[in-house]
């Protein structure tokens, strides 16, 4: 395999500089990696540098990663201008050297939203999600010992949706990715999941007003229906789980009885 | 804040009123454009101005004013709602840009139409403050059809569309209408929540269609009288 040199213009932002003003003094830095094989991934790639870096004694480029296998949803760069980088359907750690040219160039970005407030360099505090997931992400069931299978029957295309859309790993990439910043496609995955099964049916409309208020309250924008979520969203959710949770939330703001639940007046 | 405000002004509820008043409006151009048609009939203006006349008298007039008023609430509230998401929220959102910013493609639908919503519609704002001074508030000359006397609307109409500049103008800003309806029409559906992986193919089509119908059924009109209608002949057209 021929050995390639890769270009990198990465973000180094210091930790604590964007925390409170928003107003950012992050500023790209030029490197050059040499002996780069096609084979390697791009967060590898990442590494290689770092380890130059460290023998330099200088800082180490900081970014998030955990399994390194598009499962865990810990990763997320925005690379030559996209989230997740040029290929669809793949995480930013599935990215791989082969999709580059020997000599390019590449911009890397954190994912870039003020509910995304940047901590140190490509890595972003993402808990903004958590705190939307804690409004009514779940199921308040009484757990007892483990059900019959089929004992609540579920249509098969109900399962399907309810699945395709329980499939979001939380990554981010379709915040990044909005022209608004608008936190929709996650959201909508989120409550669209339960919303096609049996056990979400009791909360669902105060889920929905409650995740949807936490959404608008942790400063993410409207969404345009540009659809580039979709197109960046490494587990390819549609954006007819936005549709579905626009849905939700008329049906839980009509609802007098989930209204009063919602907002406790 | 109560509880229903904070529910109609959430990120929902905006684009609710945005897709429910650009479908309004979508109702209104429709009915507009119909009326128009009227023009190509070579009469000297005749069917239009009866029409003209007919919707100014309806119900003693009250039709029209009631007409009037729903109108500029719709137009207030999309505006209102429009502008918010695509630039006030949307600003907010993202303090701090990227350097650089690629499509996606594949299933993205974002495209110079997406993007350009807040642009054409703007326009579109001047152009409806314009178009209503240029064709309502003017003295319009009188006429006398079947033994009314009516206002000439259709002098007027014909008087400026003969001006080759406002004729181009109003071509470029229907053509800008039809970017905004080749994402707003199917995009309001999606809005208001009537969307799924199936009905967004009809819909998008959908949207493509009347698009090129509305752009072009407004902008042939001024075309025509700029190239094909001669006042000083009888009939009005040549
Ligand atoms: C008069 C000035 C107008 C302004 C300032 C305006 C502005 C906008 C903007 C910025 C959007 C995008 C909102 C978003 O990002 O979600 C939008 C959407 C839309 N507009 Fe307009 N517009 C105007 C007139 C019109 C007219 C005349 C029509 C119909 C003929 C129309 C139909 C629509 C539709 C159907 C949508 C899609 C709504 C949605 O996404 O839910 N607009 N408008
Ligand atoms: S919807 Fe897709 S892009 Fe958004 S957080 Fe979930 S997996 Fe990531
Ligand atoms: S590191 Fe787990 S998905 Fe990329």
């Amino acid at each position: 395999m021929s050995e390639m040199t890769i270009h990198l213009k990465i973000w180094r932002q210091a930790r604590g500089e964007t925390k409170d003003s928003q107003k950012s003094q992050g500023r790209f830095v030029d490197y050059t990696v040499e002996k780069v094989l096609p084979e390697m991934s791009f967060l590898e790639t990442l590494d290689l540098l770092n380890e130059k870096l460290t023998r330099q004694g200088q800082q180490p480029v900081e970014f998030d990663s955990d399994c390194r296998e598009g499962i865990c949803g810990t990763c997320g760069l925005v690379i030559k201008g996209t989230a997740h980088g040029p290929n669809p359907k793949t995480t930013t750690c599935e990215v791989r050297m082969r999709h580059f040219r020997d000599g390019e160039t590449i911009t890397v970005e954190p994912f870039r939203a003020g509910p995304f407030p940047i901590l140190k360099d490509l890595v972003v505090d993402r808990t903004a999600f958590d705190r939307i997931q804690q409004q009514g992400g779940f199921v308040t069931a009484n757990v007892g010992s483990a059900p019959d299978s089929n004992a609540v029957p579920i249509p098969k295309l109900d399962a399907d949706k309810a699945m395709d859309a329980a499939s979001c790993i939380g990554c981010g990439a379709c915040v990044a990715a909005c022209p608004n910043a608008s936190a929709s496609l996650f959201v909508g995955a989120k409550i669209s999941q339960l919303s096609y099964l049996p056990q979400g049916g009791p909360e669902r409309g105060r889920r929905a007003l409650l995740m949807i208020g936490q959404m608008d309250r942790e400063g993410f924008g409207d969404c345009s229906n540009h659809g580039e979520c979709e197109a960046v969203c490494p587990k390819e959710i549609s954006i007819e789980n936005i549709a579905r949770m626009r849905r939700e939330f008329f049906k839980g703001a009509l609802g007098g009885h989930d209204r009063k639940a919602a907002t406790g007046d | 804040m109560s509880t229903f405000r904070s529910h109609v002004w959430s990120s929902v509820g905006k684009k609710m009123i945005t897709g429910s008043t650009g479908l309004m409006l979508v109702g209104f151009v429709a009915v507009h454009l119909l009326g128009n048609l009227t023009l190509f009939i070579p009469d000297r203006g005749h069917a239009f101005n009866a029409y003209a006349y007919f919707l100014e008298h309806a119900v003693h007039g009250w039709l029209i004013l009631a007409f009037e008023a729903g109108l500029l609430a719709v137009f207030g509230f999309h505006i209102v709602s429009a502008v918010t998401v695509a630039w006030t929220d949307k600003r907010k959102a993202r303090p701090v840009g990227y350097a650089l910013v690629r499509n996606a493609g594949g299933k993205s639908r974002k495209g110079l139409p997406s993007t350009s919503m807040i642009v054409t519609g703007l326009s579109l704002a001047v152009f409806v403050i314009l178009h209503v001074k240029m064709f309502k508030f003017t003295d319009h000359p009188a006429v006398v059809h079947d033994g009314k006397e009516m206002k000439d609307l259709y002098a007027v109409v014909v008087a400026a569309f003969k001006q080759p500049l406002i004729a181009g103008a109003y071509v470029a800003v229907m053509g800008m209408l039809g970017f905004h309806l080749r994402h707003g029409f199917w995009s309001a559906f999606q809005s208001l929540g009537w969307n799924n992986d199936r009905a967004i193919v009809v819909l998008e089509n959908l949207a493509r269609v009347v698009a090129v119908l509305f752009a072009v059924g407004f902008l042939a009109l001024p075309l025509y009288i700029l190239f094909f209608v001669d006042p000083s002949v009888s009939g009005g057209h040549r």
